[in-house]
C-alpha cells in the first residue's frame, strides 16, 4: 500500500504542472492587453503604456518564461513590489467586478461551501438507499420505479429542473427564495449585531443563537439542494444497484444465506458494506464537485458561489476572472482527489493488501 | 457463414444444418455475430423502442423543420420576432408583425388563414414555437460534430496508446489523467470566453470547448478495448505475417475491437446537446435570437419572479430538450445492458 500511496503522490506535482500549463495555455488567445489583468488592475489607456506593460511584465517573451513569471509573479520596477503570481496566491484582477480575483473567491467560496454541507447528506443517503432497495428488489415495483427514475433523471436538465422549480416554489407558492438570503438579513450582517465566524450563513446564524436568519438562509437553500440532490440521484441508484446486485450473485453472500441468516442481515452486514466501495470512489468526486463550485445550479438560482461568479465573468467575457475560478477549482479538484484515492486504498482490502 | 466460403458446396448444406437451424440474414452477414447481437438486443426492449421513437421524431422534425415553421428572411436559424416588446405573450396569441409564411400543416388541421404564435413568445418577441422546431436541427448538428470529431480524437489518441504501448502508452494516460482532473464546465467557460472574441458569437467557440475536454472517456475505453484483443492470434498472424504497423491497428484490431464503443459514443449524442444547452443558457456561445434550445430557455432567466405566468418560456423548451437528451439515453441504457457480458443469453 505504501508503494500505492507513493505513487499517486507522485502524480501530484504531475497533474498541478499540467494543470497550470493548459489553463495558461488557452490564456495565449488573448491580447496583451486583456493579459495584462494577470498583474495590474487597470485598462492601459493608449498604445505607449501598452507597449511599456508589454516590456515590464514580458508579454511578449517565450511560453515557457511567460508561464514562469505567471506563477511566480513580475516585480514592480518602481515600487518594487511583486505582482500577480498564481503561487503567491494572486490570480490577478477582474475588470468586470473591479476587484482582485482572490478575493470574489474569499468572499464567494464560504456560500459554495454551505451548499455541498447541506446537500451531501441527502443527496448520499437517499441515493444509496433507493439503490439497494431496488437491488434488493430487483425487478419488483421499486426496482422498476428506481430504473425509471434514474432515466429521467439523467436526462432532465438541471437548469430545466430548477426554472421548474422556481416556478412552482418561488414564483408560486412562495415558499423558497433565490439568493443567498433576504435584505434584512444582509442589513443585518452589515450593522455588527451579527459575528461571522464561520463565513458559512447558516452555521454563523447557529452560533449567534439566531433561528429566524437560519431559517431565512434555509428558504434560500432548499431550491438548489433539491435541485442537486436529484440529479444526483439519479447515478447514485444506478451504480449502488448495480454493484449491490452484483454483490448479492456473489457465492460468499449464498454462503451467509445457506447458513440460514436473516436475509436482512445478509443485505446489511454481509453484502452492503461490499457493495459501497465503487460508491466511495463516486462520493469523493461528487463532493469534489459540488465543492468545486455548482456552475449551473447556482446561475439559476442567483446563489452567489463560486460557479455563479465563473458563469457571470465568462458572459462578460472577463476571462481572467474564470480563469482564476478554474485554477482555485482545478487545486480543489486535485487535492481531493488525492485524499479520496489513498482513503480508498485504506478501505479496499485489494488495494490494500498489494 | 455465405455461400461464397471455400466450403465446398456439397458439404455446405449439412454443416449448416448440423449447427443450427436458424437464417442468417444480410444484417448479420455484415456485422458478424457478436455485433448482430447487440443490435437485435437493442430492439428488445419497450425503453429502447421508445428511445429510437423518439429520436426519430426528432430526426423528422429537423429535416422537415422549412416546412414546420417556414422561415423568415435569408437566415432561418434566427428566431423571427414579432416587435420588440419586452413582455412574454401568451401560446395562442396573434402574430402581428414580421409574420412568416403560414405553414400547410395548420390551414389544413385549423382550417384558419392567420398564424399565430403557437407556443408563445418570449422575452423580446421571439417565438418559442420557430425556435424549438428549428432548434431541434442546431441540437443534431452540434451533438453530431461534437460526437465525431471527439470520438476521432479518443480513437486515434487511445488506440495509438494501446498499440505501441510504453512510454508512449504511459504518457498519452498522464496526459489523459491531467485533462480529466480539469473541471468540465470551468474550463468550457474559459475555453469559450477565449475564442468568442476571436471567432464572434457562434456556435464555434463552445464546440471547440467541448471537444478539447471532453475527449478523454472514449481514448480510455478504446484503449481498453484494443488492449483486451491486442495478443489474441488473429492479430499476432497478422504481425507474424509481416503486416505494417499501421495496417494492423487499423484493419486488423479495430474492426474488431472498436465497435460496441463506437455505438455507444454515437449516443452520447444527448450529453453533448445537454451540455451545449447548458452553456449557451449560461450565455455563451450563440448570439441572441439563434434557435437554439438553450438560448431560448436563458429567456426566462430575467423573469422567474413571474413565473407562474410565464410558464410556458420554460415548459416547453424544458420538455422539448429532455424528451430529445432521454430518447438517447434510453437507447444508451439498452446498449450497457447488451453489452454487459453478464446479461448475454439472457432476454
Amino acid at each position: 500500500m505504501t508503494n500505492y500511496i507513493i505513487r499517486r503522490l507522485l502524480m501530484v506535482p504531475l497533474l498541478l504542472i499540467g494543470v497550470t500549463l493548459i489553463i495558461f495555455g488557452m490564456l495565449q488567445f488573448l491580447g496583451p492587453v486583456e493579459r495584462s489583468a494577470l498583474y495590474m488592475k487597470d485598462f492601459p489607456k493608449n498604445d505607449k503604456q501598452v507597449e511599456g506593460i508589454i516590456r515590464q511584465y514580458g508579454l511578449d517573451q517565450p511560453f515557457l518564461v511567460q508561464y514562469w513569471k505567471w506563477l511566480t509573479g513580475v516585480k514592480d520596477p518602481v515600487t518594487g513590489e511583486m505582482e500577480g503570481g498564481v503561487l503567491r496566491g494572486q490570480f490577478g484582477y477582474s475588470r468586470t467586478a473591479s476587484q482582485p480575483v482572490v478575493d470574489i473567491i474569499r468572499n464567494r467560496f464560504p456560500n459554495t461551501l454551505d451548499l455541498a454541507l447541506w446537500t451531501v447528506f441527502p443527496m448520499l443517503s437517499v441515493g444509496i438507499w433507493m439503490g439497494v432497495k431496488a437491488a434488493v428488489n430487483q425487478n419488483k415495483a421499486f426496482d422498476q420505479a428506481a430504473r425509471i427514475y434514474s432515466i429521467i433523471g439523467t436526462s432532465f436538465p438541471t437548469f430545466v429542473f430548477g426554472l421548474l422549480l422556481l416556478m412552482f416554489f418561488y414564483a408560486k407558492l412562495k415558499w423558497f427564495l433565490p439568493g443567498r438570503m433576504s435584505d434584512w438579513v444582509n442589513q443585518l450582517i452589515y450593522s455588527g449585531n451579527f459575528k461571522s465566524y464561520t463565513h458559512l450563513l447558516t452555521i454563523d446564524a447557529l452560533l449567534n443563537g439566531r433561528f429566524d436568519v437560519f431559517w431565512d438562509a434555509l428558504r434560500h437553500l432548499i431550491m438548489p439542494i433539491m435541485t442537486l440532490s436529484y440529479i444526483n440521484w439519479a447515478t447514485y441508484v444506478r451504480v449502488t444497484r448495480s454493484s449491490m446486485l452484483e454483490t448479492l450473485r456473489m457465492d460468499y453472500v449464498t454462503t451467509a444465506r445457506a447458513k440460514g441468516l436473516l436475509e436482512r442481515d445478509v443485505v446489511n452486514k454481509h453484502a452492503r458494506p461490499n457493495a459501497m466501495l465503487p460508491i466511495v470512489t463516486m462520493m469523493g468526486s461528487s463532493i469534489v464537485g459540488l465543492l468545486g463550485g455548482v456552475v449551473i445550479t447556482e446561475t439559476v438560482f442567483n446563489y452567489p458561489g463560486i460557479g455563479k461568479a465563473a458563469a457571470d465573468a465568462a458572459a462578460q467575457l472577463d476571462v481572467v476572472t474564470v480563469l482564476g475560478m478554474g485554477i482555485f477549482t482545478g487545486l480543489i479538484l486535485i487535492v481531493s482527489n488525492l485524499i479520496v484515492d489513498v482513503m480508498y486504498a485504506f478501505i479496499d482490502p485489494r488495494v490494500r493488501l498489494n | 457463414m455465405t455461400e461464397q466460403t471455400s466450403i465446398p458446396s456439397g458439404d455446405n448444406r449439412e454443416l449448416k444444418e448440423s449447427v443450427s437451424d436458424r437464417k442468417i440474414s444480410w444484417l448479420e452477414r455484415v456485422l458478424g455475430p457478436e455485433n448482430y447481437r447487440i443490435i437485435k438486443g437493442l430492439f428488445k426492449t419497450p425503453a429502447s423502442i421508445v428511445g429510437f421513437i423518439l429520436i426519430l421524431t426528432f430526426i423528422l422534425v429537423a429535416v422537415f423543420a422549412p416546412l414546420i415553421a417556414p422561415p423568415v428572411g435569408k437566415d432561418p436559424y434566427k428566431i423571427p420576432r414579432d416587435g420588440f416588446g419586452g413582455e412574454p405573450k401568451a401560446p395562442g396569441s396573434p402574430w402581428k408583425r414580421n409574420v412568416p409564411e403560414i405553414p400547410f400543416w395548420y390551414k389544413t388541421l385549423t382550417g384558419k388563414d392567420e398564424w399565430v404564435h403557437l407556443l408563445g413568445t418570449a422575452q423580446g418577441q421571439y417565438d418559442i414555437f420557430y425556435g424549438i422546431i428549428w432548434g431541434t436541427r442546431t441540437a443534431f448538428k452540434t451533438g453530431l460534430f461534437v460526437v465525431v470529431v471527439t470520438v476521432a480524437i479518443g480513437v486515434i489518441i487511445g488506440s495509438v496508446a494501446a498499440y505501441y504501448g510504453g512510454w508512449i502508452d504511459n504518457f498519452l494516460m498522464r496526459v489523459v489523467d491531467i485533462f480529466m482532473t480539469l473541471p468540465y464546465i470551468m474550463m468550457a467557460l474559459i475555453l469559450s470566453a477565449v475564442l468568442t472574441p476571436l471567432w464572434g458569437r457562434s456556435l464555434m467557440p463552445p464546440l471547440i470547448a467541448m471537444i478539447t475536454f471532453g475527449w478523454m472517456g472514449y481514448a480510455r475505453i478504446i484503449r481498453s478495448d484494443i488492449l483486451s484483443i491486442k495478443n489474441r492470434d488473429f492479430v499476432m498472424a497478422a504481425k507474424v505475417s509481416g503486416v505494417k504497423n499501421s495496417r494492423t491497428l487499423f484493419k486488423h484490431i479495430m474492426p474488431n475491437a472498436i465497435f460496441p464503443t463506437l455505438v455507444l459514443a454515437s449516443l452520447g449524442i444527448g450529453d453533448v446537446v445537454l451540455s451545449f444547452a447548458a452553456l449557451s443558457f449560461l450565455g455563451i456561445g450563440t448570439e441572441v435570437g439563434y434557435a437554439d434550445w438553450g438560448q431560448v430557455l436563458s429567456f426566462s432567466r430575467n423573469w422567474i419572479t413571474s413565473l407562474d405566468k410565464y410558464w410556458y418560456i420554460v415548459v416547453y423548451p424544458g420538455i422539448v430538450l429532455t424528451l430529445f437528451v432521454m430518447g438517447w439515453n434510453l437507447v444508451g441504457d439498452a446498449m450497457r445492458d447488451v453489452l454487459d457480458p453478464r446479461m448475454r443469453g439472457k432476454s
